[in-house]
């Protein structure tokens, strides 16, 4: 299952290591990230692959929200589909 | 693979653009549920239901969260009950309904509907116990919708229905005066009902479906105003491409949620419903779609064109996205559930009679339209003759919803609230249809050639 996170706040210290922990934690491998900084605010998408990981979306969604409302940031988990199905055909 | 581009608009449409699945609506085969004992019949019709869609809800919120798109609603659609209740013995079928509500409040959905007949050709007992019911069912439950098919293509308007369907209305609005007649906001009149509707009110499982089904009905009219904007002073051809392309996305995400719960559910992909389904929510209106292509408001002249252009565009898009289409298919046009609608009506750029020519064009019919409780039973009846014959006559479906809310008249607002909205009272034409609904009788189904 590949899922991509989006990370969407304020810029602080951290960020990136606070959602790769939750990610590796749980066994799940990142593919790709593309991060930048726009006006103070932090942006993010990353790709990633949960094959070997046992944790079922929703708690890994669950983690990931918390944290962010834990560090002041949005993050949003969404499985791959949705995007493959609106953009390919 | 997927670009930045490509995540960063699927989330705009989501987030910004308020684009979601508007229903999942499971489709349940009443069929086997039959008996001749009133209570047992019940039961069987409350154990089937609470043991097929037990796990509806919470599929339909996993698949949300997982996807990140909203669905709004989780819905049940049953056999239509004049059917499968006939042979019990019973003079009323309220307590058929009150069981429906029970099992749609024990699994968790928001409506249930299918306390339906088909009568265009005519009734048999089971149909007329089922009308005569109907009021009383309505003002005993919350979520119970009911639907009628008096007209068809094939077989004509059956004029005597028409009538008591007037009646009908009249009766559920004062049995639901309290609540501003919400009875009628529950009951469908149809010509050529959709037997795969996962639409309320006016979703019921046709006898020909399969034992179990899932239909999905999606939205998104602001996310084709939304791709409209950047649009200023294009032609036509390039409207309508552009809406295409944008029916085609969203159509592929209901067909994405439509075989997820499928196949976590375990029953079949019956159909994605192509409607672009407004709601009151500013930024989430069909009305405004039609303006944003140039009406200084909806209800202009020029305004029945639009929502052809935009009612074809929607299907051509949406048929390549899906396996396979049903349902009412379109662009709806409700009053109170649409936020420029009201607005229209408001200003009066909207009328009743501008309304039934868009019905001509669009997918469903005079929905959600509320009115002043002085109206007659024989103008509602002579209000539904005509869109069923708009139906009958341009073999389309066509339904009407209107709300003769008691003691409300024409500058008055009415309030239903969530989806259903609010609604300024419509004015409507004075003079009488009493004589010509009296006739009753059947007026015959349509010649299909000579089509001028």
């Amino acid at each position: 299952m590949k899922l991509i996170v989006t990370v969407v706040g304020k810029d602080r210290v951290g960020i990136i290591a606070a959602v790769t922990k939750i990610l590796a934690d749980n066994n799940v491998n990142i593919l790709s990230i593309n991060q930048n900084i726009l006006n103070g605010f932090f942006n993010m998408i990353l790709f990633a692959e949960a094959g070997e990981s046992k944790i079922r979306l929703v708690d890994l969604q669950q983690k990931l929200r918390e944290q962010g409302e834990a560090i002041g940031v949005e993050i949003k988990t969404q499985h791959q589909d949705i995007f493959d199905v609106m953009h390919k055909i | 693979m997927i670009t930045i581009e490509d995540i960063l608009e699927t989330n705009q449409m989501i987030t910004v653009n308020k684009l979601d699945v508007r229903t999942i609506t499971m489709g349940i085969s009443l069929r086997d549920c039959a008996h001749p004992n009133l209570r047992d019949f019940c039961r069987n019709v409350y154990d089937k239901i609470t043991r097929t869609a037990e796990f509806l809800v919470k599929t339909g919120e996993e698949i949300e969260s997982e996807y990140g798109v909203p669905i709004i609603n989780k819905r049940i659609s049953v056999t239509p009950i004049a059917i499968v209740a006939e042979s019990c013995k019973a003079e009323s079928y309220v307590p058929i309904a009150e069981t429906l509500d029970r099992a749609a409040k024990e699994v968790g959905v928001n409506f249930i509907g299918g306390f339906s007949a088909l009568v265009e050709k005519g009734y048999t007992s089971g149909d007329r116990i089922l009308i005569e019911s109907i009021p009383q069912a309505l003002a005993a439950t919350d979520l119970v919708c009911s639907s009628i098919n008096l007209a068809s293509t094939k077989a004509g308007i059956n004029m005597d229905c028409v009538r008591e369907m007037g009646e009908v209305i009249k009766r559920t609005a004062e049995l639901t005066r309290d609540k501003q007649a919400i009875g009628c906001a529950k009951l469908v009149v149809f010509a050529n009902a959709p037997q795969d509707n996962p639409f309320m009110a006016g979703a019921f499982h046709g006898v020909s479906e399969p034992d179990t089904v899932i239909n999905v009905g999606v939205s998104g009219p602001g996310v084709v105003k939304h791709a409209l904007e950047d649009m200023k002073g294009a032609n036509f051809t390039e409207i309508a491409e552009t809406i295409k392309k944008t029916a085609f996305k969203i159509t592929r995400v209901g067909q994405l949620v439509a075989q997820e719960a499928s196949r976590r559910l375990g029953v079949p992909f019956g159909i994605i419903d192509l409607s672009l389904a407004p709601t009151p929510a500013v930024g989430d209106s069909v009305a405004r779609i039609l303006e944003e292509m140039g009406l200084e408001a909806c209800g202009a002249p020029g305004t029945t064109a639009a929502l052809a252009l935009l009612n074809d565009a929607v299907k051509k898009g949406g048929l390549m996205a899906s396996s396979h289409v049903g349902g009412l298919s379109g662009a709806f046009i409700p009053v109170s559930e649409d936020e420029g609608m009201i607005a229209a009506v408001k200003r009066g750029s909207l009328s009743i009679e501008k309304l039934e020519a868009m019905t001509c064009v669009c997918s469903v019919g005079l929905d959600m339209i509320a009115v002043s409780g002085d109206v007659s039973a024989s103008t509602l009846s002579g209000i539904i003759a005509d869109e069923a014959a708009i139906g009958v006559v341009n073999n389309k479906t066509t339904a009407v919803r209107l709300i003769p809310v008691p003691g409300a008249k024409v500058g008055d607002i009415v309030e239903y609230g969530g989806l259903l909205g609010y609604c300024p009272i419509v004015p409507v034409n004075k003079f009488s249809s009493e004589a010509f609904i009296a006739r009753g009788g059947r007026i015959p189904a349509p010649v299909r050639s000579l089509t001028n």
